[in-house]
């Protein structure tokens, strides 16, 4: 099949991984995933993100695929489930939400800026040498640091399912993809309630 | 004379499991299955002839290559 440009997205999300490495304020470049999913999603109702542009399933499914780092098993029924998905998505949220509250705390000067990178939630991992100062405010270093740490987080969750079962299982359980299809599915109901729905397919 | 009960392979998509995610679309050499709304992946029965790739990509495992007398 005839290679698309949005097909080599996956040099971007590799490329955001290493420069966090070298300075830790490209990570503010990752909001990027949060918001064209959600936008993608609110205004034309569709996945296209997930479907076409996320860089990041495209790295997994290249890394699983074709470098054949994947032992391509089934996920676990429990894994796919709503319970699990929509549970994922809840702790996922809260961990952002008491990110950005570190990031106030900072911005408020109550809190001293911390270059770390956390990883799993847990691990502190040191990370002083991609930061060497700023112009603004340390609060916006203390973001960067935060949001990095929830990207590599979830790469490494993913990279982690991506060996156990299929390259891309991340995707069953990405937050983003959830939160997607819960708006897709919402649009969906109420167009059909409106009348204008289509027949919809098997 | 036409050949009787000949039997045919598809992709039956499990709706309710499916997130959407497209793996299938990509690899699917005929164009036969599609993303409805977001919200989980649909077989066009009439293009599909049950190769099974999008079965073997699909992150959450939920298609099956089912036999389809018709």
């Amino acid at each position: 099949m005839k290679r698309k440009w949005y097909d080599y997205l996956w040099i971007l999300s590799l490329a955001y991984l290493i420069l966090g490495f070298f300075n830790i304020l490209f990570a503010w470049l990752g909001l990027l995933c949060f918001f064209l999913p959600l936008a993608i999603s609110i205004s034309r109702g569709n996945k296209g993100y997930c479907n076409r542009y996320c860089g990041r399933g495209q790295l997994f499914g290249l890394l699983g695929g074709r470098f054949g780092l994947s032992r391509k098993r089934d996920i676990p029924g429990w894994m796919k489930s709503s319970a699990f998905r929509y549970g994922f998505l809840t702790f996922f949220f809260a961990m952002f939400f008491l990110m950005l509250w570190n990031t106030y705390l900072v911005f408020a000067g109550a809190s001293g800026l911390k270059q770390v990178v956390t990883l799993l939630w847990t691990f502190k991992l040191p990370w002083h040498w991609a930061y060497h100062g700023t112009l603004l405010h340390p609060g916006v270093a203390q973001f960067a640091f935060g949001f990095y740490s929830v990207m590599l987080t979830s790469t490494v969750l993913g990279l982690f399912t991506m060996v156990l079962y299929k390259p891309r299982s991340w995707c069953v359980y990405c937050p983003m993809g959830t939160m997607t299809q819960l708006i897709c599915k919402a649009k969906e109901r109420s167009a059909a309630s409106r009348g204008k729905n289509e027949k919809a397919p098997l | 004379m036409q050949k009787k009960n000949r039997v045919f392979r598809r992709a039956v998509v499990d709706g309710s499991h499916c997130v959407a995610c497209g793996c299938c679309v990509k690899v699917c050499p005929l164009g036969a299955i599609e993303i409805y709304r977001g919200v989980r992946a649909a077989v066009n029965a009439e293009r599909c002839v049950g190769c099974g790739r999008c079965a073997v990509e699909c992150p959450a495992s939920v298609i099956e290559i089912r036999e389809a007398a018709e």
